[in-house]
């Protein structure tokens, strides 16, 4: 009786946004009297980051701090439509809502500097740091808070935008499943190595060696936090979680976190991770989605590896000691599964 | 313990990384709230007189009402309100009619018969959240989860008379002759595609040529169950009046218009009337989609004229609340010799509970998702959305993907077993790429599977062959690899057909007239909405030097750009499609975004920084 | 129905309420006294968002009945700052990205506390241990132990000093 490593390996990539479209998002964006920026959504952020990756999009596309812009999300009185967040749809579909609104208000900004500078505002650019100047001449400017005050309270002039981000609802072909899903995907890959007690059946992951493609890290600490997050959600779907263990049948349903098993902080292993990025076309700022798609090689990950260790395939989900133990059994014993590596 | 590095060198000449604050850690906007406990989720504001409401539940998979008598409830103390399915204005329902897709098929609270163990039929409105939990069938602990009548205090005040029906709880089960109808408005139990067949069908060359050339046949069967998301803040609302004849309505949802335009459909009320406020949420991972709390909040705040509150307890979030429904797929591969997958084909079942939600949208999702990640000449896939007499799904992290995701990978690993190949070369080897053809009839860009592959073998130690290594997501596609096959069909399981008749679920199977769709029939992609002003166009140049912008084809323009046909074949003329076209190298059907250039375009074409 | 006088020092200031009989600390704090930042999570002592530290021992609120905590010193999420200035927890959390719904974080970080405050050096396991209790649903744990190691070590600089 021991324990028997195991290495596992899966690929998987994740399509952004709703299948077949149809999941418009909007954004409004406007200035305080003195120019700083409210973005107004109804977008829910419900710890994915929300706020924070707007945020940063409205700043590099108004082409200012992104101290003095901050949003709101989820009144619906003020907010503008938003489809939801789910489907990995949030950053793509709301950033570039965001991004058509925040290029209106930046167009109105440089107008109205334009009439304070006495230029075209063609020739105008943001220096990112709250200032406008003249390209080329950057001692000839001024600040983004005087144009603010002077397009409100002298000009008369909104400096605000709106926007809207749809792919138009498609149908798939009922005979042949032709469709235009979604219009780009992340991608991901992932070794696990474990270890297997031949024993308990009991699984101790050790060690996550992954890549994923992002299209492009908006905020790079928030993709982590999605990655590492996700991966760990994966090793608990595979191993650990759900709510009928002897599906079909309903009974045994965990009705409490005594039940329904989660990995701890005890059960971590390291996860190496590299974040590589391509961005996508119709993406904002290329960056798509990453909050979903990073448990799914996970799972099978695990399944392979627990096959290589054991021999048992792991063809239900989860893969709990009791399985293990009844696939060991049945096959006679632990036997090495898989190509040798 | 953990590492992230940036390969920033992979794919550099596509990306100009030269902006000011896309790229950069800022702290979250919301970091500051969460760390003192001041986030304001939505049970964090405070009604004076809130009355709190809980539902009264099935015992039973499948029963009849028989009758239902609440009068011993009503007379309870700090009981102030029974709400039955007469209450509820339009009280029935699906999901997705905002989409407008599906029929009617779930009520708020039910009348006539349950289909699923915890379905509510009623519910109490009380001064506190003990007096309304007296009101209802007082549960030990697993009680629901159990359906024991005998481990109920005797106190139950609501009494139902049910009449327990046959259930059916597997999802083969319930697509054969003979088994319990669980949802009415679907009788053969399986969701209806089109108005033509109970499952959607993809087909894509011809399988069973494929099978016939294959060195070996490789067969899987996974199954994954049910998941909870099991967010630490269980669903709630609360909605109490407001001023100008509204209602107020704070919610955990994650889809805010979307619980908005539901409750006003079930309540038969003007959107206006509704306001509701959420946007910062304790977790939600896909189950707090479905809009229950809303409208049961609302229609008590209506007829009490009082705030209340409905809030799922743990037990409820784990056993009524939608779950990640159970998935199972039968894949069947015919490989050759050296790896290569040349036909690939999935029956795939995704228990959708009593009621359909969104389990029929994710249908359709994972049948865009097939046969994952790989360039295979030869597809099919039958996936069902069937019903059963247990907690309706619903959406979870990677919703449609996840599970079938699964299937695929382990069928990988099998399939590399089956050939004697290194399991990561085996996916390198088949992995999609930049102008391949997909099965949903779409060309492949912007793919990096290999890269992922390559890069995460790399630092596992994996040692991969020279040649593995070498591959690319940007090489060695499109050409022969974007043609549409021609393709073989079949009408097998028109609705209420497997209801008469055992018919087989897998494709391409069974009786009746088979089909052949030309080589290179496809339509056109479709393309996101331009922005619908100039002014709401980004300001390209200004991310360029002057002196090296680039040349004209590349700048995004307000109009919609033209329509190039995927790789050159032409739309929904298969004829048309000439082998030349065919060869197109690819080439990216819209303008690059900002920060984004063009690939073989030098980044330091693109790239300059404004300042 | 017969309501209990309580009283108790919250977070340094002294606090008196009617509770019910069968009431909950979790909610007299919550709706009784306003104070907001303990969260409902499951009710059943199962998950640990509604974490405070009574009298220095992390204990759960939903499990602690409110008319027991008479005289008891109570410490929430709400008291942890002094004034505008962060606790050394919550300023690792923050710089750490150890939080994204943020729904846990207030009993994750009374957790937190009460292990530094008996035991200034813990290891990467002490932390573990001491945070078992309280679920995260979000981040996978790795980033709060991290926030918490980077915190203790702070608070060891300044002690020093």
């Amino acid at each position: 009786m021991a324990k028997r490593k195991g290495r596992g390996f899966a690929c998987i990539n994740y399509p952004i946004g709703m299948n077949l479209g149809g999941d418009p998002s909007q954004a409004l964006v406007h200035s305080t009297p003195d120019g700083k920026f409210m973005v107004s959504l109804s977008s829910i952020d419900l710890g994915q980051g929300m706020k924070s990756v707007t945020r940063q999009i409205a700043a590099e596309a108004l082409g200012v701090p992104v101290a003095d812009v901050y949003v709101d999300t989820a009144d619906s009185d003020t907010g503008p439509h938003c489809m939801g967040s789910f489907a990995s749809r949030g950053t793509h579909r709301v950033g570039n809502a965001v991004i058509r609104a925040a290029t209106e208000a930046r167009a109105q900004l440089l107008e109205a500097a334009a009439e304070e500078l006495e230029v075209d505002a063609a020739d105008l650019d943001t220096d990112g740091q709250g200032n406008i100047h003249v390209k080329g001449a950057p001692s000839r400017s001024i600040t983004v808070a005087d144009t603010a005050v002077a397009a409100q309270f002298r000009q008369g002039r909104t400096v605000s935008g709106r926007g809207i981000f749809l792919i138009p609802p498609s149908e798939a072909n009922p005979e042949t499943g032709e469709m235009t899903p979604v219009s780009c995907f992340a991608h991901g890959a992932i070794v696990v190595d474990l270890e297997v007690d031949e024993e308990t059946g009991e699984v101790e992951v050790l060690e996550l060696n992954s890549a994923y493609e992002v299209g492009r890290a908006l905020n790079p600490k928030l993709v982590e936090q999605q990655l590492v997050g996700g991966a760990w959600m994966g090793i608990s779907h595979a191993l650990y979680e759900t709510t009928e263990p002897y599906y079909p049948s309903r009974e045994h349903g965990p009705v409490d976190f005594n039940s329904y098993l989660m990995p701890g902080p005890g059960d971590l292993a390291p996860h190496h991770i590299a974040v590589i990025e391509r961005p996508a076309e119709d993406a904002p700022f290329g960056g798509k989605g990453p909050g979903e798609m990073c448990a799914n090689p996970v799972i099978p990950a695990v399944a392979n590896a627990i096959y290589n260790a054991v021999g048992v395939r792991c063809d239900e989900l989860p893969i709990t000691p009791e399985r293990i133990l009844r696939g060991i059994r049945a096959n006679g014993g632990a036997q090495p599964g898989g190509v040798r590596r | 313990m953990n590492s992230v590095e940036f390969r920033k060198e992979l794919f550099a000449e596509e990306r100009a990384d030269n902006l000011s604050e896309i790229g950069r850690p800022t702290v979250r906007q919301d970091i500051l709230g969460h760390v003192t406990g001041r986030s304001a989720y939505y049970d964090d504001h405070l009604f004076d007189g809130l009355l709190h409401m809980r539902c009264v539940r099935s015992p039973h998979h499948h029963a009849r009402i028989r009758s239902v008598d609440f009068s011993a409830a009503e007379r309870m103390e700090g009981v102030r309100r029974i709400v039955g399915p007469a209450d509820v204005p339009k009280n029935l329902n699906t999901l997705l009619s905002l989409i407008n897709f599906g029929k009617e098929d779930e009520p708020l609270l039910s009348e006539r018969k349950t289909s699923y163990r915890g379905e509510p039929v009623l519910a109490v409105i009380a001064d506190t959240e003990r007096q309304a939990r007296g009101g209802g069938p007082r549960r030990a602990r697993g009680s629901v989860a159990n359906g024991d009548r005998r481990r109920r205090p005797p106190a139950a005040a609501v009494r139902v008379d049910w009449e327990p029906l046959p259930h059916v709880l597997d999802v083969e089960e319930a697509l054969a002759p003979g088994a319990p109808t669980v949802n009415e408005t679907y009788p053969g139990n399986a969701f209806e595609y089109h108005g033509r067949y109970d499952h959607q069908k993809l087909r894509f060359g011809d399988v069973d040529k494929g099978f016939s050339e294959a060195d070996r046949i490789v067969e899987g069967r996974y199954r994954m169950s049910p998941i909870e998301q099991a967010p630490i803040e269980t669903c709630g609302a609360i909605a109490a009046p407001e001023t100008g004849d509204r209602y107020v309505c704070y919610t955990s949802t994650q889809a805010l218009f979307f619980s908005l335009s539901t409750t006003a459909k079930l309540l038969d009320t003007a959107s206006s009337r509704l306001h509701f406020v959420g946007g910062t949420v304790g977790g939600g991972f896909g189950g707090k989609v479905d809009s229950i709390v809303e409208p049961m909040a609302v229609l008590g705040a209506m007829l009490t004229g009082r705030p209340v509150k409905f809030m799922w307890d743990r037990e409820e979030e784990m056993q009524v609340g939608a779950p990640r429904g159970a998935e199972l797929w039968i894949i069947k591969d015919g490989v050759a010799a050296d790896g290569r997958i040349l036909a690939r084909s999935f029956t795939g079942y995704f228990d959708s509970g009593a009621y359909t939600r969104l389990s029929s949208y994710a249908v359709v999702k994972s049948t865009g998702h097939l046969p994952g990640p790989y360039t295979i000449p030869n597809v099919a896939s039958n996936v069902f959305c069937v019903f059963t007499n247990r907690t309706p799904a619903t959406a979870m992290r990677g919703f449609g993907i996840t599970g079938v995701d699964y299937a695929i990978e382990c069928q990988m690993d099998r399939v590399a077993e089956a050939v004697g190949m290194n399991p990561v070369e085996l996916r390198i080897l088949n992995a999609y790429r930049d102008g391949d053809m997909k099965a949903h009839r779409r060309v492949a860009k912007n793919t990096a599977l290999i890269e992922c592959c390559q890069v995460a073998a790399q630092k596992a130690g994996w040692q991969l062959s020279p040649d593995a290594l070498r591959q690319s997501s940007k090489e060695g596609g499109g050409g022969r690899r974007s043609a549409i096959p021609e393709t073989a069909t079949d009408q097998v399981g028109r609705i209420g057909e497997r209801r008469r008749s055992q018919l087989p679920a897998e494709p391409l199977a069974g009786p009746g007239p088979r089909g052949r769709v030309p080589a290179g029939t496809a339509g056109p992609a479709t393309e996101a909405a331009p922005p619908q002003r100039p002014d709401m166009a980004m300001d390209w140049e200004r991310e360029k030097s002057p002196a090296a912008a680039l040349p004209e084809p590349a700048r995004p323009s307000i109009s919609p750009p033209p329509r190039i046909p995927a790789s050159g074949i032409s739309a929904a003329s298969a004829s048309a499609a000439s082998p030349q076209a065919a060869e197109a190298p690819y080439a990216p059907k819209a303008p690059f975004s900002r920060g984004v250039s063009k690939p073989g375009v030098s980044r330091f074409l693109s790239g300059t920084r404004r300042r | 129905m017969p309501k209990t006088p309580v009283s108790f020092n919250l977070n340094g200031v002294e606090t008196s309420l009617f509770v019910d009989g069968g009431q909950n600390l979790l909610d007299a704090l919550r709706r009784g006294v306003g104070d907001l930042t303990p969260k409902f999570g499951c009710n059943q002592g199962t998950c640990g968002a509604c974490t405070v530290l009574i009298n220095g021992r992390p204990l759960l609120s939903c499990l602690v009945l409110a008319s027991s905590a008479e005289g008891d010193s109570i410490v929430t999420a709400a008291g942890l700052a002094d004034g505008p200035n962060l606790h050394p927890l919550q300023r690792a959390f923050m710089d750490g990205f150890a939080a994204q719904c943020g729904y846990c974080t207030p009993g994750m970080l009374l957790a937190a506390k009460a292990l530094l405050d008996r035991n200034p050096n813990p290891a990467r396991e002490d932390v573990a241990e001491a945070i078992s209790g309280n679920l995260c649903r979000c981040t996978g744990y790795a980033p709060i132990i991290e926030a918490i190691l980077a915190a203790a070590e702070v608070m060891r600089r300044s002690s020093r000093t």
